[in-house]
């Protein structure tokens, strides 16, 4: 063959596996079905159903695969004691980092509830602000992610999430944190933390649909976000939030 | 040896105190990230003393221009070292560059960092030494000559016109150069300040603190260089100039002592939310690096003895050597504030309810011994920029005229 016929074969085969990758890659999006223009992630969470059973923090773990050690959560659950005095005693429901040996005796409790915490996947995200490369960003569907390829671990994000809900994954070396299950959202499947949820406190959905469980649950309760004043405009929200907690 | 992270995280988690979120036992930013600001704000602060010279022609302080821009020269190029050492992914880290988020600060570092490195310090010391270069390479040896051949840039024109432009441009460069000494440390001030979920950060006075504590580190860097090898160098201290650097030294302080004053009572009379963990932060976790390192033995100590120099006629001999400890002191002071800054910063949980702890390793990476080593190398770093570029030799006059006939 010689260098002129080489030269032109070589770049038609380019040319068209080009073409027929992008063909492939278009043809096995549209056959997943799955459209992200089409949503707008959002969950709600009852504290009055939440049990502290934690399901929801192994099953997230098992799912995410989240270091098992106690100090990496994609989400987590807080128990709180507000005594009559007026004090403020709060755990992790997680025995091996609750720190706290404090004894309260049921006649000194006001009221007691558990808290299930988790990224707030904010409208306005301060981590996607303060990413210098661009790693964390957030999707059409609304679901704050990581691209682990792109994250340099400098953990910027990590200082700017006011809720701690992001940690550096001890192997990886970059930054991790609640994705809404996103690998089984976009394929119709609900979050792991929400299908294991024996009380139904956590409620996954479309914000925008009003029809769905998410859109009743925002019609029947008043609701509130964590630390409203920061701006970051939280897609997460809480029925029955007492005031104690941040 | 390093353990495993958790292992540490096990150990840490008996040593905090109150709630904390279970993802914050890690401090994330160490000692590392405290090094990174020190080397910047000496950097700026040595730049803009030597900017005093060119700008306000100060006669007095001219014999340390040259050593205070290659002080300068030198931190700069070891300063972005920790920062690397820091990132959990250090070869992707040329994508700050490449595919840089504009809306972070962060990413802003590279940009900010390289006007200054290229366009500020290498032009202005560029200009600054050009006819030198050319007319030491005339008499030196083989290799000595072509080191200094190319730095020069093979120019050799070293007319009456050429030198004129020079120093037109060195005006040029200073003038540009402060606001620019300024920006690189002002936006590091900027990466802490603009963390509105940090109490202890999130503060618009936080770019113009760090910079006065620039300016004063870097004063008394230069102060501390110039006094060291002056003397292993056989030659006198210059008193006069000695004493304006001293003095610079103690308005910067008084400045910078007042602006943290400001900041202080600002928390304290707004009293939000977080006043309560940030005073338990104060009383319990920093009460020696802030009270007794920061302000008593880093700030008001040295300005005790600065204003003992000024009310009294102290001798020669007894003034260099308070200046001296002085300078060392204030060296001590603003890297502890630092360590407050950036270490504080993260000790106590953003659910205001809890303390955690920062345990600093000897070795590894994030170890005491690298940063010490990161301390070292800018001396070891300046030391050959002396020994190629001397700051303190002109070529003669001589010299000159001879080549130009």
């Amino acid at each position: 063959m010689d260098r002129r016929k080489f030269g032109t074969k070589f770049f038609t085969l380019v040319a068209s596996s080009t073409f027929i990758g992008a063909w492939l890659k278009k043809a096995t999006a549209q056959s997943s079905g799955y459209d992200p223009s089409k949503h707008y992630y959002g969950m709600g969470i009852q504290i009055n159903k939440c049990i502290g059973c934690g399901r929801c923090a192994d099953a997230c773990k098992d799912e995410n695969n989240v270091p098992k050690e106690p100090f990496f959560f994609r989400t987590w659950v807080e128990r709180y004691l507000i005594k009559k005095d007026g004090d403020v005693t709060v755990q992790n429901i997680d025995k091996r980092i609750n720190n706290t040996s404090e004894n309260v005796t049921e006649k000194d409790i006001l009221r007691s509830f558990f808290v299930p915490k988790l990224c707030n996947q904010c409208d306005n995200p301060p981590c996607v602000q303060v990413c210098p490369v661009g790693a964390t960003f957030k999707t059409e569907d609304g679901v704050i992610i990581v691209d682990e390829d792109r994250c340099i671990g400098c953990r910027y994000c990590i200082q700017a999430c006011p809720y701690g809900a992001r940690y550096l994954h001890p192997e990886n070396q970059t930054a991790d944190k609640c994705t809404f299950c996103y690998h089984r959202i976009t394929k119709d499947l609900l979050p792991a933390c929400v299908e294991v949820c024996p009380t139904q406190a956590r409620i996954f959905g479309d914000l925008r649909s009003s029809t769905s469980p998410l859109g009743r649950f925002k019609r029947l309760n008043k609701l509130h976000v964590l630390k409203p004043f920061l701006n970051t405009e939280p897609k997460v929200s809480y029925s029955d939030l007492d005031g104690e907690v941040r | 040896m390093t353990q495993p992270v958790h292992q540490m995280l096990y150990e840490l988690l008996k040593q905090a105190t109150g709630f904390i979120y279970p993802n914050e036992i890690e401090v994330h930013w160490g000692i590392l990230v405290v090094v990174y600001p020190y080397l910047t704000g000496l950097v700026a602060g040595a730049f803009i003393l030597a900017s005093l010279v060119k700008v306000f022609n100060v006669k007095e302080v001219q014999s340390v221009y040259r050593l205070a821009l290659l002080t300068a020269l030198s931190f700069l190029l070891i300063a972005p070292l920790p920062l690397l050492l820091h990132l959990g992914h250090p070869e992707r880290s040329f994508e700050i560059f490449l595919t840089p988020n504009f809306t972070s600060a962060m990413a802003m570092f590279g940009f900010v960092y390289a006007w200054y490195l290229m366009v500020v310090l290498l032009l202005e010391i560029w200009f600054t030494y050009r006819k030198d270069i050319i007319l030491w390479s005339k008499n030196e040896s083989f290799t000595m000559r072509w080191i200094h051949k190319i730095l020069s840039l093979f120019s050799t024109d070293i007319s009456e016109k050429a030198t004129l432009f020079d120093k037109k441009m060195v005006k040029a460069i200073t003038i540009i150069g402060i606001p620019s000494a300024f920006l690189l440390h002002g936006y590091v001030g900027f990466i802490f300040g603009s963390i509105k979920a940090n109490p202890w950060w999130s503060s618009v006075l936080m770019p113009i603190v760090f910079l006065f504590s620039a300016i004063v580190s870097g004063i008394a860097l230069v102060i501390l260089i110039y006094m060291v090898v002056t003397p292993s160098r056989k030659q006198k201290i210059d008193m006069a100039c000695l004493d304006k650097m001293a003095s610079y030294l103690f308005y910067a302080v008084i400045i910078d002592f007042s602006l943290e004053f400001l900041d202080f009572i600002h928390r304290l009379y707004e009293s939000e939310e977080s006043i309560k963990i940030l005073s338990d932060l104060v009383v319990n976790k920093l009460f020696i690096s802030l009270g007794i390192i920061q302000i008593l033995l880093g700030m008001l100590l040295p300005l005790g003895i600065m204003v003992v120099i000024k009310l009294f006629r102290v001798d020669a001999e007894l003034r260099k050597l308070l200046y001296f400890v002085s300078a060392i002191l204030i060296q001590l002071g603003i890297f502890a504030t630092r360590w407050n800054v950036v270490v504080g910063g993260q000790m106590f949980s953003k659910s205001f309810r809890g303390l955690t702890a920062y345990k600093m390793e000897l070795t590894g990476i994030e170890g005491l011994l690298m940063t010490l080593v990161l301390l070292v190398l800018p001396f070891i770093v300046l030391t050959i920029l002396i020994k190629i570029l001397p700051p303190w030799e002109h070529a003669p006059v001589s010299d000159l005229e001879a080549v130009s006939d």
